[in-house]
């Protein structure tokens, strides 16, 4: 818990922004959005880019294999763009927002990995250009979903 | 369970039809009494449907249909190499007498491992709204710790069964192979039980990269078992469907019926693997040897 929270701290100070410590073990960025179905997204102007959450990724297990969209494709809000495997299930990624591919992780095919050690630095997934920037005010901020996260694991 | 403890709720509503199972509709006095059920799941009987039928059936149900399903496939058709989606012909699969034989291989929907399936083979396949099953979260330990329980009862009595290292095995043998696809609101977890293998057919398949721990360095012959040495292959079918029904509200249903159930466009990603996609692989082997 100690040790993620340095990672969690030093990832932040890279990032400028501010983190807080949660009660759960699960590491949530201020400076982001976040998808009930748990990925997470960076707006910086008309580009976004895409991710799976900690809470996720820690949910999921070693990640072996990251099934990425092609370049110039389109992808809508809360449908299915790529998959990730994990434990012997591939699970749907989702985009928070809409828009087009601009770019992937190409990195992810040798390291899959870095979804679990990285998931939101080097694990990033991939950058669009939105073509709908208000689709935004339909996501969770940081407080939002760490208790959207803690009362998902509270169910269970 | 919640059905055990139904719920009373009186309002007027339409006509419904009964369900068997746990749960049932009473009517009095122009009011619809009903008790609270479980949610409803339905049965798919197949025989020997060729496994590339069954997984595109099983894709479809799982991405164009809103309900629970539990496919049986008593068999498939020919020897059939199955590989998950990430999965590598090169890496998995002896290419070259694959190709010389004509074993078909097919790359499949969900995540795991490599399996060759045949007549003998015993499919069960259980797609679930995530919201029917609550006690499951939608990530594969949670599933498969739902699953492993299920299987728990159908083979109680059975010496060794458990789930280890997410394969089930009696003992240190395992004799099913599972694998799970999770979606926004819905997952599919899905089995091949080894009822009896062709030894010959086992040589198809190369040591994987990455096993479980408890293989140990095991070939295929010492690592698996045959079903059929631990119970018998109705009493399985049936004991699972069973299971299954302490669960939910089942409904069979036909095959010929499935177009009302499953509408639209889906993403398929469910195929055969060509000739030449074999035989560059075959190439890249040697290239690589």
């Amino acid at each position: 818990m100690a040790a993620r929270f340095l990672w969690a701290s030093r990832v932040a100070s890279h990032l400028r922004i501010s983190v807080a410590q949660r009660g759960f073990s699960s590491v949530v960025l201020k400076d982001l959005k976040y998808a009930e179905s748990h990925e997470w997204v960076k707006i910086n102007g008309n580009k976004a880019t895409f991710g799976i959450t900690d809470h996720a990724q820690d949910h999921l297990g070693d990640v072996v294999y990251v099934e990425l969209p092609d370049l110039g494709r389109s992808v809508s809000q809360g449908e299915s763009f790529g998959a990730v495997e994990s434990v012997k299930a591939t699970s749907d990624i989702n985009s928070p927002i809409s828009g087009t591919v601009v770019e992937v992780n190409e990195v992810l095919t040798e390291s899959p990995g870095l979804v679990n050690t990285s998931p939101y630095e080097e694990g990033w997934i991939i950058k669009v250009e939105l073509s709908d920037a208000c689709e935004a005010q339909k996501l969770m901020d940081s407080d939002k979903y760490s208790k959207f996260c803690q009362e998902e694991d509270a169910k269970h | 369970n919640q059905s055990k403890f139904p719920a009373l709720s009186v309002f007027r509503s339409s006509p419904r039809f009964l369900l068997s199972g746990p749960c049932f509709d009473l009517y009095s006095k122009g009011f619809k009494m009903s008790i609270s059920r479980a949610p409803l799941m339905n049965l798919v009987r197949l025989k020997g449907t060729p496994i590339l039928e069954q997984l595109h059936l099983e894709e479809r149900l799982l991405r164009a249909s809103t309900d629970n399903w539990c496919i049986v496939n008593d068999g498939t058709n020919v020897p059939t190499i199955v590989m998950g989606m990430s999965g590598k012909p090169s890496q998995l699969l002896e290419v070259g007498p694959v190709i010389k034989d004509r074993i078909p291989v097919i790359k499949r929907f969900t995540g795991g491992g490599t399996v060759i399936v045949d007549k003998s083979t015993l499919f069960v396949s259980l797609i679930c709204n995530k919201d029917d099953v609550p006690s499951v979260q939608p990530y594969p330990r949670s599933v498969m710790a739902w699953s492993g329980s299920l299987y728990g009862e159908v083979f109680e009595g059975v010496d060794g069964f458990q789930l280890r290292e997410n394969d089930y095995v009696f003992g240190d043998r395992k004799f099913g192979g599972n694998a799970q696809s999770i979606i926004r609101n819905r997952w599919i977890h899905h089995t091949s039980f080894l009822w009896d293998y062709n030894v010959r057919n086992m040589a198809y398949l190369k040591l994987p990269s990455k096993v479980p721990q408890y293989r140990l360095e095991r070939d295929h012959t010492e690592f698996v078992c045959r079903m059929k040495d631990y119970i018998e292959r109705s009493d399985f079918v049936e004991k699972t469907v069973k299971a299954v029904g302490k669960q939910f509200a089942m409904k069979e249903v036909n095959i010929e019926d499935i177009d009302s159930y499953a509408k639209g466009e889906h993403v398929k990603s469910t195929r055969l693997l060509t000739m030449e996609e074999l035989q560059e692989a075959m190439a890249s082997t040697s290239q690589s040897a």
